[in-house]
């Protein structure tokens, strides 16, 4: 049996999703995102105004001076630079957190360094699991963060995925973002060699029961173009997860929590599991978020 | 006296640095009644060192010396920066008509300056590095000369960088050439300010990161319960609706809060207990300064009625209030004539975080209670939508008639083109053009609380011109990205706002955020005008509330280039920022 009967149903969609044509249609709709986010900013900015007739020039006042030329500048080179203008950057551990099953269980972990701007930044994400001391697989992304919108970021990029099964690189287009009712999401497709597509999605949202005590739902989805079966991925839908995490917020910025996270592996991908393990798992977990 | 670490310090080992604020602290303690009969031993444990060397300044030349000074306000020490060793700097006392040399020497080693904030004088004086002048190099002495032409309360700070938040503030009392002056007993300079043991930068930092990060009163799953049992679901929803999909939060009333700042009064703190003495029967004037980098306060002496006759050095006929809301940058001066016994001078900052608290008081050593504090209230839709939700309110029986109205007195608006990319986070298309509006968390409070609308100086405003043209700015932020701007540009973006030299024109600020911003104009004084034109009073710094939309006159008298800015400093520096040029 590979999973409920509903997933087979979610398999047969995901096989013809991720066709060579599907490739195409994910790409198509990449390029196309950043209209359709522009286009849902303009949905729910509910004071905000469509005109396009009846709108001001921002640099009419000016009468044709600027900030280093006209009457009274100090000098040819503009010395007054405020934040605006500079580049600030952060790291930080999303989730870093260990299984209380077993003690084989790995520990998991995703990480950010970003630096740039409001609106542009240069970004690398990590995730990975490190089993008994060693590095069983990570996954690591550098992207160049585009804000196209208030809320949303266009995020292009080239993502190494590494660790005991072969290397696997691949370029990729994300959308970020803060959805309307305080959901974040981030939304990925990738190129690969050989003609391999994938595609990522997760989501969060902060629930506070008081200032400091977040539960956190989060959810992943995985999917492939075509079974890559080196690093036991069928085709189609390969894996979910779901799972909250309660944290406290000793600090915005250091928050140990507790978990409970389900993950299964649909499809191919189920098929091609090490002996041993299950389609199907929920674990508790312990890990600490922290950034800087 | 031998060192005993404070309960606080000892709270903070176990739950970490980030945890609560002292403020929070002591308010639980006092607030939960819990130490009631200790809180004065706990606050007198909690004594700081005074920083504040309440030195007056009087005469034509003024020699003032920054530099690094050790300093111990919240029970750690940390490093400030302090005038002639003093937090706030010595006051400056000068009269109307002479012209005053100060001499400013640089003893750190980075650049700093100090801006005469609301003192007419030649721009080179104005003390606006990169703008005015250079800055004042590490080592090196700045000279400023210039006539005073005004009189009044004002004060002074630095102009670079986050520099005032770390000491560098101090007041200026400018006796008027005719003796005018309503006379009184007493008269104490209050100056409110906040204090933080890091670098103001890491605070804006963690901003960049998280723009809710310090907002410790933000709607909860608790809340919405409660709001389900007492409004249904639809109604709890309903409620929060607005707010989920534009991605705001409703109690998003300033960016910092007493879990990273240490409110001060005269650089004390509640604890270290500013006192201003006076004996049953005098009149005091109590010249209020808001110094603090990002925080409103609400101000109040219960049980003592307050008559403002002066707001932003500018004398207005006597208005009087039971409490009135000073933003960074504004300046009231009030006089009180209390009866005897101790009173407090109670500043609660508008997001509702903390306080600050000293004693006015005809016993020597007393100190006053601390009035109860209120908590952060949600923006209202009309802090959302200005006119738009008050013409909803306002319709009761019948909307169609409401929009007719609306529709007739609502302004022409212009959004600029660059008001529609990620810079900004929300438009107001209906704004609110009313000035009688003490601002959220004072409607309706059954106090007198002080608007705009309350205000009219005392002399006649001297240039009558009608504008010849009007100039409109659009305020504009994102607060996800901590982005603040103005037309959705930031400084850096930005070309410089052109005055004609000699034209009387008309401004108008248009707020398309939901934060409440204290626009400063230097060099020219602000004529703040009502919806219909009307002249009302005479202003450096003009708040401008979320949805609203106000207009002033200025008279392009100044050549120059000027500074034009949000004193939330925090703003200012994110680039809510414009550069004037009069000529």
């Amino acid at each position: 049996m590979n999973g409920a009967p509903g997933l087979h149903h979610l398999r047969w969609v995901s096989e013809r999703v991720f066709s060579p044509f599907g490739n195409i249609v994910l790409v198509v709709v990449f390029l196309l995102s950043p209209v359709a986010v522009r286009a849902q900013e303009h949905v729910h900015a509910e004071t905000g105004s469509e005109q396009s007739e009846g709108l001001r020039d921002p640099h009419t006042y000016s009468d044709g001076y600027t900030l280093t030329s006209g009457p009274y500048t100090l000098n040819r080179e503009r010395s007054l630079h405020l934040a605006d203008e500079m580049v600030f950057w952060g790291m930080g551990f999303d989730r870093m957190e260990r299984g209380l099953g077993s003690d084989s269980d790995p520990t998991v972990f995703a990480a950010h360094l970003w630096a740039g701007n409001s609106y542009e930044q240069l970004l690398m994400k990590i995730e990975g699991e490190l089993e008994s001391g060693s590095v069983e697989s990570t996954t690591t992304e550098f992207l160049w963060s585009h804000a196209v919108s208030p809320f949303w970021d266009l995020r292009p990029g080239i993502r190494l995925d590494s660790g005991e099964a072969p290397d696997r690189q691949w370029l990729g287009l994300g959308i970020h973002g803060l959805a309307p009712y305080w959901f974040t999401v981030d939304v990925s497709a990738y190129l690969g060699e050989q003609g391999r597509s994938t595609f990522n999605l997760e989501a969060t949202y902060e629930m506070l029961l008081t200032q400091r005590l977040v539960l956190e739902p989060r959810v992943e989805l995985n999917a492939f173009g075509k079974g890559d079966s080196e690093r036991r991925t069928g085709s189609g839908f390969s894996d979910a997860a779901a799972g909250v995490r309660l944290r406290y917020e000793f600090s915005r910025r250091f928050a140990p929590y507790v978990g409970v996270e389900w993950r299964g592996y649909f499809g191919g991908t189920a098929d091609l599991l090490p002996p041993g393990t299950d389609e199907h798992e929920t674990r508790l977990m312990a890990g600490l978020r922290f950034w800087f | 006296m031998p060192h005993r670490p404070s309960a606080r310090q000892a709270f903070e080992r176990i739950i970490g640095s980030g945890g609560i604020s002292r403020r929070q602290f002591v308010h639980r303690l006092v607030g939960s009644g819990v130490m009631l009969g200790l809180s004065g031993g706990v606050l007198t444990a909690e004594r700081s060192q005074p920083v504040n060397k309440n030195q007056q300044l009087t005469g034509r030349k003024f020699d003032l010396v920054i530099e690094q000074m050790p300093v111990n306000i919240t029970g750690r020490p940390a490093m400030a920066i302090a005038i002639n060793g003093s937090i706030p700097a010595p006051t400056l006392h000068w009269q109307e008509g002479e012209e005053v040399v100060v001499r400013v020497l640089n003893r750190l080693s980075e650049p700093t300056s100090l801006h005469w904030h609301g003192i007419l004088l030649p721009y080179q004086m104005d003390g606006v590095p990169g703008i005015s002048f250079s800055g004042i190099t590490p080592g090196a002495t700045f000279t400023y000369r210039f006539r005073v032409q005004q009189s009044g309360t004002y004060w002074y700070h630095a102009h670079s960088g986050f520099q005032e938040m770390s000491g560098l503030y101090g007041a200026i009392v400018i006796a008027p050439r005719s003796n005018g002056e309503i006379p009184t007993e007493r008269d104490y300079v209050v100056q409110l300010s906040e204090w933080t043991d890091e670098d103001p930068m890491a605070l804006f930092r963690k901003l960049k990161s998280k723009g809710h990060y310090y907002n410790f009163n933000q709607p909860t799953l608790p809340e919405f319960l409660a709001d389900v049992r007492s409004l249904g679901f639809g109604g709890a929803r309903e409620r929060r609706e607005m707010w989920n999909t534009m991605r705001m939060k409703p109690t998003d009333l300033g960016d910092l809060s007493a879990s990273a700042l240490t409110f001060l009064m005269n650089g004390l703190t509640s604890a270290d207990n500013y006192t201003a003495p006076f004996r049953a029967g005098e009149r005091v004037r109590l010249r209020f300064i808001n110094a603090a980098g990002n925080t409103f306060f609400d101000l109040r002496i219960p049980g003592v009625p307050m008559t403002v006759v002066q707001a932003d050095g500018i004398n207005v006929e006597p208005v009087e209030v039971d409490e009135f809301r000073i933003a960074p940058g504004e300046t009231y001066d009030v006089i009180v004539e209390p009866h005897s016994g101790t009173h407090a001078i109670f500043a609660e900052s508008m997001e509702r975080s903390g306080f600050v608290c000293g004693s006015l008081t005809s016993e020597p050593g007393a100190r006053a209670d601390i009035p109860a504090t209120r908590p952060a209230e949600w923006l209202s839709i009309t802090d959302m939508m200005g006119a738009m939700a008050m013409g909803d309110a306002a319709a009761g029986h019948s909307a169609h008639v409401a929009n007719e109205d609306l529709a007739e007195n609502n302004p022409l608006v212009r959004h600029a083109s660059s008001e529609f990319g990620a810079s900004t986070d929300m438009r107001v298309d209906m704004p609110r053009t009313n000035l009688d509006d003490p601002g959220i968390g004072l409607r309706n409070n059954g106090r007198r609380v002080l608007t705009l609308a309350d205000l009219r100086s005392a002399a006649a405003i001297p240039d009558v011109r009608e504008p010849a043209r009007e100039i409109e700015l659009h305020l504009t932020g994102n607060m996800e990205r901590y982005s603040w701007s103005i037309d959705g540009l930031e400084y850096g973006k930005s070309t410089p706002v052109h005055f004609r030299h000699g034209e009387r024109l008309r401004v108008t600020l248009h707020n398309d955020t939901m934060m409440t911003h204290p626009m400063h104009l230097h060099g020219m004084w602000s004529d703040l005008e009502d919806a219909r034109g009307n002249l009302l009073a005479r202003r450096h710094t003009l708040v401008v509330q979320p949805a609203q939309r106000l207009s002033f006159r200025v008279t392009a008298d100044a050549l120059g280039r000027w500074a034009w800015h949000c004193h939330l400093l925090f703003h200012m520096d994110a680039g809510m920022f414009r550069e004037v040029v009069v000529a």
